[in-house]
């Protein structure tokens, strides 16, 4: 009788709440119709944080609007590359940060929502029924931004663990400079890692794969802690890109015991097995996909909440509310330095127990 | 999911896969080989540093032990050895003692049997001298006393006298 | 976004929320029970946290 009424009790709050929720939702949107000087500024912020998650085609590391209300950028252009019936190379200088149309050729093209589409010489964007551009988009292997990063860091990774590796021979055997910070890295994702997931017998071959993608990943992640406005981890291709080595790698190096999980599962009636087949197929392609958007999502929200946390500096714009903000966007930078090794982490350990399952042998009666 | 897929962009993940497989590749050779293989080598020194050390621990465990067991035996020996020799010196006082004691014994008869022999040669030859000393004596006696006729009568009357039939 | 569509991510967000709270929690008391078995407490939270995040991943982006 007790419970019965708890249970109706629980029911009437959850749709108290939920009432309370349409109710703020559609208050909000009645007002985002009449948009005063302060929505204005909002609006301004969103894009501006939306614009930040992108990608871009320029390395700017900050801009600023000066006394002729002109938007100056400090960075430099990075190259063009677009396929459109061969191959065309030129600076994204000639953009002028969006406002000129480039001729290449007779080709014309033009950014317009951060994306390049071919327009005819005076940079018309059509538009379909759905209000989304209709004109053509070329292939677009442009250097931009995130690329440049990705390159940097690259360098970056290889020089450290090349002065790394040759600080062995120089010294001994012992490790020497930055090596130090790094070396018990190295052992704990060895020993932590990989062994207790993929077994001594088999990880040696994954281990280049979990080092690198552990350090590219936490490289990464920090730069995009830095103040140049670099997310390149926060993108979906990336981490597309990564979760798909991790898939590729599991399935091309699965033994016979993976794929008999998978299709016919041992030890369970027939009928279970026929159920069970598709969930498991299923499974195959939801780990990588997860792996994608867990990092990704991390990362995005990261930058968003950071981002609109020291914006919500400028818009309280007096002392209480802006030191609050203050000192919340602190706290969750620290989160963040916490969050961008957490998620290398949990990527990394996450591929190796994929690659575990890939290498798994039931001789022994270990339960999973 | 459609503003995932309109933000993909191709050109990223083209890149981005092809830099991060020869970054994969680039520092499996030139760090992650050396890097791990170091790391090995420096495990296994360790490993069988303080296996040699535990092996030497053992030895010289051991070679106490030996010490011991041979301080041991010798000990024993040596107590054996002591024993030994008290036995046989006191076998040898024992064996002198009883040599001695028997040699003494014969000394001291061989001394009395000549003494006796000799006490009794000497007896025997006073009793001689004695015996020739009184023969004479009585020779000259007699030869005296038998000097006249009355006397020789007088003496035969006595032997005769003593001479009495005694039946 | 449509409205019903916020709420409903919202809701795939509570349930995920409270899913990997109990997972850790679970994790946690199991470890403290048995220390020892640490490592595998871990991985088998890790893959039931990633499961279920999958899920509310899976809601989140089918309504953004």
């Amino acid at each position: 009788m007790i419970k019965t009424n708890n249970k109706i009790r629980s029911l009437k709050f959850f749709l108290f709440i939920g009432v309370i929720f349409i109710t703020v939702f559609v208050n909000a949107k009645d007002k985002e119709e009449k948009l005063n000087s302060k929505e204005l500024q909002k609006k301004e912020i969103k894009d501006y944080i939306a614009h930040h998650l992108e990608d871009s085609y320029y390395f700017d590391l900050f801009s600023y609007t000066n006394d002729k209300n002109e938007k100056k950028y400090i960075g430099f252009p990075l190259p063009i590359i677009l396929w459109d019936n061969g191959v065309k190379i030129f600076s994204s200088s000639k953009f002028n940060h969006g406002k000129s149309v480039v001729n290449i050729h007779g080709n014309f093209y033009k950014i317009y929502h951060n994306k390049i589409y071919k327009t005819d010489f005076s940079g018309t964007i059509n538009y379909d029924k759905n209000n989304h551009p209709s004109n053509f988009r070329p292939y677009d292997f442009s250097i931009t931004k995130g690329v440049s990063v990705i390159i940097l860091t690259s360098i970056l990774m290889f020089v450290l663990f090349r002065s790394l590796a040759n600080s062995y021979s120089k010294n001994k055997g012992l490790a020497s400079g930055l090596g130090r910070f790094f070396e018990p890295i190295v052992i704990y994702i060895r020993d932590e890692i990989a062994i207790p997931n993929i077994g001594e017998k088999n990880y040696k071959k994954y281990m280049s794969f979990l080092l690198t993608i552990f350090f590219f990943i936490w490289f990464l992640n920090m730069l995009g802690l830095t103040p140049f406005g670099i997310n390149v981890t926060g993108n979906i291709a990336i981490t597309f890109s990564l979760a798909i080595l991790t898939f590729i790698i599991t399935n091309f190096t699965a033994n016979k015991n993976y794929w008999a999980h998978i299709f016919w599962m041992p030890g369970v009636p027939t009928l279970m097995k026929i159920v069970l087949a598709p969930i498991e197929v299923l499974g195959v392609f939801i780990k990588p996909f997860t792996l994608m958007l867990r990092l990704y999502a991390n990362m995005q929200a990261g930058h968003i909440v950071m981002m609109s946390l020291i914006a919500l500096m400028f818009i309280f714009y007096n002392w209480i509310g802006s030191s609050l903000s203050f000192f919340l966007a602190f706290f969750i930078s620290i989160i963040e330095l916490f969050v961008a090794l957490l998620q290398a982490y949990i990527f990394t350990i996450l591929s190796a127990l994929y690659f575990g399952f890939a290498n798994e042998e039931h001789e022994h009666n270990e339960t999973h | 999911m459609e503003k995932l897929l309109q933000e993909f962009s191709i050109g990223l993940f083209f890149w981005h896969s092809i830099i991060f497989i020869t970054l994969i590749f680039l520092l499996k050779r030139f760090a992650w080989k050396p890097i791990l293989q170091a790391i090995n080598d420096r495990e296994n020194s360790i490993r069988d540093a303080i296996e040699s050390a535990e092996k030497a621990k053992i030895e010289m465990e051991n070679l106490k032990a030996d010490n011991k067991k041979i301080l041991k035996e010798a000990m024993i020996e040596k107590e054996k050895l002591l024993k030994e020799a008290k036995e046989i010196r006191q076998k040898v006082i024992d064996k002198a003692k009883d040599e001695a004691g028997e040699q003494a014994l014969r000394i001291i008869t061989e001394a009395n049997e000549t003494i006796e022999s000799e006490k009794n040669a000497a007896i025997a030859e006073i009793k001689n001298q004695v015996v020739n000393l009184s023969i004479d004596i009585a020779e000259k006696v007699l030869k005296k006393k038998l000097e006249n006729e009355k006397n020789q009568m007088e003496y035969v009357n006595d032997l005769v006298k003593d001479v009495n039939l005694k039946q | 976004m449509e409205i019903p569509a916020i709420i409903g991510a919202g809701l795939a967000a509570i349930g995920v929320g409270v899913g990997i709270g109990l997972t850790g929690k679970g994790a946690m008391e199991a470890i403290g029970r048995q220390p020892d078995a640490y490592g595998k407490i871990q991985t088998a939270m890790l893959i039931a946290a990633a499961l279920v995040e999958g899920f509310g991943f899976a809601a989140i982006f089918a309504v953004g």
